[in-house]
């Protein structure tokens, strides 16, 4: 689209879809707006009077609204970091060739097609139950006390659980960076000298950087809203150890019936998801121009 | 420095045996061609010697010792890819430094290095461009001065100029000879460019399916061509090759004449023939000549501009020293 007129006519074209899209973000938007300034409980029918910032001040002088804070970068960072890492090295494992490569890659896939609470549960139920979970029956072969995983560490284990079911996604968009790499390329460093570890850190990982940057991106708009997981394992607990912003949200809004205050919630939430979005932007996002 | 032997060097992928085993010696200092048909094993051979494929059978010996297995860092030889193979994210500097860095040679040195690699090849322009920002030409001469800094015992080259259009490669095919006056480094080179071979080599190997048929120099090959396939493949237009009771004549099963070898007549001559298209490049033309009872079309080369219209009877006369005359088998007879 070079011309001015192809570019007009370009703009009126999308034109319907834009003010669509923008409808559907600016109503609810909107009202989660209105509803922040407002007092309203569900559990006190009658008038809902405007109280201006009081709400935000509840939320942001909450003791838990600090530590959910911190738990959140905390499960996005640790997510990312496993699911890259490992990403990256599966990707590599599965590039060579081998043996039933087809049936290999559907199984790593696998993850990704189970639904956030049942494989939360089965982790919780078949895994890390103290009692009768696989790891406890390992920890007793070994002689060892059981762990309770979920008591103990319940946002590593709320971590691990995450990264379990994303790990296949980074690992296929990695793998098909991965493939795109050129064979000459990389037997052109091999003469130059380079052995496997320069080539994996001089070609494979800036070759991958735009895929990574798509993953982190991808993957950060997806777990700042971690909520399944939470809900069906730990509820937020012990304490508020394991709440995230949205499972915060979802306990002043529904469990206290404070529709004003998870409003308000909400509002700081997309607010701290804007900075982490800019941050991210001015971080990797010039990966992403080539 | 640079001096490689084949003794007996074969490669098999899986069942298919692409290169039979297989003798060679490349002098050192020496240009030498690899040419023949697409998929006769030319790339195959270059990435045995460079050490890219393992050897199925045989020893590949550089300057005397066995480098059957080393590895292809180790070997001391420098490849220029026909798809450049340059690095995307690095500097045409990053580039080029890239082999010194591996090397972890001194900063200094890296960098007299690399300017005077950048001087030869032109490059002092657009030494902190990346490839992408390139024309195809430049990115040929970063891949190599990428090549000519580790001063390598030889160069090896995959079809480096397949990628550029007609004016460039003439170009191209000039400085690589120039850098190979200058640096006297053996260099092995592969195309199916015909012009390319004939101008640059001191030694061209004329392969077929993974056979050497000939190895030569280029006037030795187009000369006396040993058997029909060298015949046919060296020289542009192709000889013309004559079966039937012409060559009984002559004793043998085939003859051959090349197009330049051939005068034309509009009144008398040994053959008799018409017109078909002529190619009119100016310096030379060529004509297509048919009906001649001989071969389905003789291809005839005449300097300068001659005036024969397309269905115009012709004569053609063969040069009788310069005819080529082959046996049942197709190997020559002198
Ligand atoms: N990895 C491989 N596995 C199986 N067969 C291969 C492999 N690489 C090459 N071949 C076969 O070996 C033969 C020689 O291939 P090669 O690439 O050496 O040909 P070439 O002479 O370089 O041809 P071109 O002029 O088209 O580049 C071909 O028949 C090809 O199909
Ligand atoms: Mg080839």
């Amino acid at each position: 689209m070079s011309t001015q007129h192809s570019r007009s006519a370009a703009r009126l074209m999308i034109s319907p879809s834009v003010i669509l899209l923008l409808a559907w973000m600016i109503i609810p938007l909107s009202l989660t707006l209105y509803f922040s300034f407002l007092r309203y409980n569900l559990l006190m029918p009658g008038a809902n009077p405007f109280v201006g910032f009081e709400n935000y001040t509840y939320f942001l002088t909450d003791p838990a609204f600090f530590s959910a804070l911190t738990n959140t970068l905390v499960l996005v960072g640790g997510v990312l970091i496993i699911t890259i890492v490992g990403g990256v090295l599966l990707a590599l494992l599965l590039d060579q060739p081998m043996w039933g490569q087809g049936i290999v890659r559907i199984l790593v896939i696998a993850p990704f097609f189970v639904m956030p609470t049942v494989s939360a549960l089965v982790w919780k139920n078949m895994f890390m139950n103290p009692v009768n979970g696989l790891f406890a029956y390992m920890a007793k072969f070994l002689g060892l006390q059981p762990f309770d995983f979920l008591a103990h560490a319940p946002l590593a284990s709320i971590i691990l659980i995450v990264s379990w079911q994303w790990l296949p996604f980074a690992t296929l968009i990695l793998l098909t960076a991965m493939q795109s790499l050129d064979s000459e390329r990389m037997e052109a460093a091999e003469m130059d000298g380079a052995g496997p570890l320069a080539r994996f850190f001089y070609m494979v990982v800036p070759h991958l950087s735009r895929a990574i940057t798509v993953v982190i991106l991808i993957q950060t708009i997806f777990l700042l809203s971690v909520f399944a997981e939470i809900l069906v394992t730990t509820n937020g607990g012990p304490g508020t150890s394991s709440t995230n912003l949205t499972y915060l949200v979802y306990a002043q809004s529904l469990l206290n019936f404070d529709v004003g205050g998870g409003s308000a919630g909400g509002v700081v939430a997309i607010i701290l998801a804007n900075i982490v979005a800019i941050f991210l932007m001015r971080m990797i996002g010039k990966n992403l121009d080539a | 420095m640079g001096r490689i032997t084949l003794d007996k060097v074969a490669k098999r992928f899986g069942e298919v045996e692409v290169i039979p085993p297989l003798d060679l010696t490349i002098e050192e200092g020496e240009f030498v061609v690899f040419v023949g048909p697409s998929g006769c094993g030319k790339s195959t051979l270059l990435r045995l010697i460079a050490g890219l494929e393992d050897v199925s059978g045989g020893q590949i010996r550089i300057d005397g010792k066995d480098a059957t297995e080393t590895p292809p860092a180790k070997r001391g030889l420098a490849m220029v890819f026909q798809s450049y193979a340059l690095y995307p994210h690095m500097s045409v500097r990053k580039n080029i430094a890239f082999p010194l860095k591996m090397a972890g040679m001194p900063e200094d040195e890296q960098k007299r290095r690399i300017d005077n690699a950048a001087k030869v090849l032109n490059l002092t322009d657009y030494i902190d461009r990346r490839p992408g920002q390139l024309s195809g030409g430049q990115r040929q001469r970063v891949a190599i001065g990428r090549a000519i800094v580790r001063e390598p015992a030889a160069f090896l080259f995959d079809e480096p100029l397949s990628n550029l259009d007609a004016a460039l490669r003439v170009g191209m095919r000039l400085e690589i000879t120039e850098l190979h006056a200058r640096l006297k480094t053996t260099m092995i080179y592969v195309t199916h460019d015909q012009v390319e071979a004939m101008t640059m080599a001191d030694k061209i190997v004329v392969l077929r399916a993974g056979h050497i048929e000939q190895v030569g120099s280029p006037l030795e090959l187009y000369r006396t061509p040993r058997n029909l396939f060298v015949a046919g493949f060296i020289g542009s237009p192709k000889m013309n090759l004559i079966e039937g009771s012409e060559a009984s004549k002559h004793g043998c099963k085939t003859i051959g004449i090349r197009p330049e070898h051939i005068s034309v007549s509009a009144t008398e001559g040994m053959w008799k023939g018409r017109v078909g298209v002529s190619e009119h490049l100016g310096s030379d033309t060529f004509f297509y000549v048919h009906d001649t009872g001989l071969a389905d079309d003789m291809t005839v080369r005449v300097p300068g501009e001659v005036e024969l219209k397309a269905g115009d009877d012709v004569y053609l006369t063969p040069d009788m020293e310069k005819m080529h005359r082959f046996d049942d088998s197709g190997l020559r007879l002198s």
